[in-house]
């Protein structure tokens, strides 16, 4: 049985390329509606398959709820960052704080 | 004797011990080596050698004041994507070029309190998402057998370095198969372990559910040893096991009368190359004269695997790299914006590569309204019978074998223009991912070009002893591990 993915339309990508804050031209839209619509195709294979009895893997460990007291711990370097640390990398900062472009 | 680049782990570390060489000695010879071949390779994103050569000085002191540790005055490569306090992470993609991380990943704390003098980081495929190095932002690896073809990936830059004789092993992580698909392709040896045998915290996150750091290394005395120093529980990783690290070096015993070697048929499918096949089955025939047993296993659902991990990795990527927005850290785009949102999605657009927004849009697909039930989680529910699968043989086997890779390494530039076929290099490392078991892929040959073929064992959860036992049997019977490439400029 050969189950086919609907394929993707440049009104999709551009609605899923807008959810994942993703700036695309028209050229990578029309690339990545094929592209994406080869691999769901792929995929659909899955829909072969009756799971409705089947459990979705949460976890492939066995689970358990850790709990530990909220203090600072000297097990764990690194937990908080002075602030310098914090903002040691940003593109631009200012007084303690991000700073990120003026809108308008 | 062989150059000291080319020696084992544990053959240095007696010389070491003996104080024949120092690490001042084997670290500079190394970053000799880089110098002559990495130029051609191009292994290494970021070397470190003045670094490198005072970390190897301060363990010939306290080696001087009699004082030992597991890997004290070895020189490794670390992968890119795992973070180094210092020095520049960029998990290969230009979204973090020049990012400087304020702490070491657990793993790297652990290695450097084994005494690992570190030399650099390796070439990855952006974010680790690739089979072949060649999605790296900055340049593409070259495979130390033949300069024209793909070390694998994502880890290749680890694979080659370790092949090539620019590191002594080197750290990679395998979220589909990333550590063991480049060193079969590389001819050394790569482990995946159990996931949450070793932490995640400080490694750049791809899919949380799958990724695992392990070492590459050129024989399995030297994968134990250094996976002896990475696995363990932590503190700030909840997902990593409570349960004690075995002494893996006293588990490599040549004896393996007895042991149960399941064969699953789905491995030895069409598309295998015929040399792949031949090779891998002759390694089995070893394990047969060695007194072992081969089994038929039967893993159905194999042919899903690809499907599902290539939802279940993206969606988990669309949410983790979501925290690439150009405020905190990494690139920003330029210009005037209408909105935040803009200055979000114009930094994401130009910052991440092809490959990775594939991934992230995939992931947000199968993620999103309407289509969450029919993508993400029936890859879920797949999942549940892929692992059921292994559950299954694993009553009727100790361990499960077959090829690491369906061919041995393709050329640069041969499989770029259409992801699904990249994406079919993993096909035989996805499913014990996804399932959370562990595997290691070790030399068994050469094909007909003189490439490197990988054999991968895999193991039920936590039960690396029993593969490491398996594959250090195999290697005693052989002699392929001892092979070094001759690398031609």
């Amino acid at each position: 049985m050969m189950t086919k993915a609907k394929k993707l339309t440049r009104e999709d990508v551009a609605h899923i390329a807008a959810l994942a804050h993703i700036a695309l031209g028209e050229a990578e839209l029309a690339l990545y509606q094929e592209q994406l619509s080869a691999i769901l195709d792929h995929a659909a294979q899955l829909q072969e398959l009756d799971t409705d009895a089947i459990p979705p893997t949460e976890s492939v460990l066995p689970l358990r709820t850790i709990l530990r007291d909220d203090v600072p711990s000297d097990d764990a370097p690194g937990l908080t960052l002075p602030v310098e640390d914090a903002l040691a990398n940003a593109p631009a900062a200012r007084d303690d704080c991000f700073v990120v472009p003026p809108v308008r | 004797m062989s150059d000291l680049y080319d020696l084992t782990i544990h053959e240095i570390l007696d010389t070491l011990r003996r104080g024949d060489i120092t690490s001042v000695a084997l670290t500079q010879a190394v970053l000799d080596r880089i110098l002559a071949v990495d130029n051609v390779l191009q292994a290494y994103l970021t070397l470190t050698p003045e670094a490198a050569l005072e970390q190897a000085e301060a363990t010939d002191v306290l080696r001087a004041a009699g004082k030992d540790a597991p890997l004290l005055g070895i020189p490794i490569a670390l992968k890119d994507n795992i973070s180094t306090q210092g020095i520049e992470t960029t998990a290969g993609s230009k979204i973090l070029e020049g990012y400087v991380p304020p702490f070491d990943a657990t793993i790297v704390r652990k290695l450097k309190a084994a005494g690992a003098v570190i030399l650099g980081k390796t070439n990855l495929d952006e974010f680790a998402m690739g089979s072949s190095t060649e999605n790296s932002a900055f340049f593409p690896t070259r495979n130390p057998w033949d300069v024209t073809r793909v070390p694998g990936g994502s880890s290749g830059g680890s694979a080659a370095a370790v092949a090539a004789g620019e590191a002594l092993a080197a750290v990679g992580t395998d979220t589909g198969g990333s550590v063991r698909q480049p060193a079969a392709l590389c001819g050394v040896v790569g482990v995946r372990p159990t996931y949450g045998r070793c932490s995640r915290y400080g490694l750049v996150a791809f899919a949380s559910s799958l990724d695992q750091p392990g070492p590459l290394t050129r024989d399995v005395t030297d994968a134990a040893l250094l996976l002896q120093a990475m696995a363990g529980h932590d503190p700030q990783d909840g997902t990593t096991w409570p349960e004690p690290v075995p002494d893996y070096g006293a588990a490599l015993s040549p004896n393996v009368r007895g042991l149960r070697i399941g064969v699953p048929r789905e491995y030895f499918a069409e598309g295998l190359q015929p040399d792949v096949e031949r090779l891998v089955r002759e390694a089995l025939q070893v394990f047969v004269e060695l007194g072992a047993e081969l089994v038929d296993v039967h893993l159905p659902h194999t042919d899903y695997a690809l499907s599902t991990y290539y939802l279940v990795a993206p969606a988990e990527a669309s949410a983790n790299l979501a925290r690439y927005d150009g405020v905190r850290y990494g690139y920003r785009a330029e210009g005037h914006f209408e909105t935040i949102g803009d200055l979000y999605a114009q930094t994401r657009g130009a910052g991440f590569g092809p490959e990775v927004l594939r991934r992230i849009m995939l992931g947000t697909y199968a993620l999103s309204a309407g289509y969450y039930d029919a993508y993400y989680l029936k890859a879920q529910k797949v999942r549940t019978l892929i692992k059921g699968d292994f559950d299954a043989a694993f009553a009727d086997a100790d361990l499960i074998a077959g090829p690491t890779s369906p061919v041995t390494a393709f050329r640069l530039g041969e499989r770029t223009a259409d992801p699904l076929q990249m994406y079919l290099a993993d096909i035989f490392t996805l499913s014990q991912a996804l399932a959370g078991i562990p595997a290691i892929s070790l030399p068994c040959g050469f094909d007909a070009d003189n490439l490197p073929v990988g054999l991968q064992l895999a193991a039920p959860a936590l039960q690396e002893a029993r593969m490491f036992h398996a594959a250090f049997a195999y290697e005693q019977a052989t002699s392929w591990h001892k092979r070094r490439p001759r690398i031609a400029f």
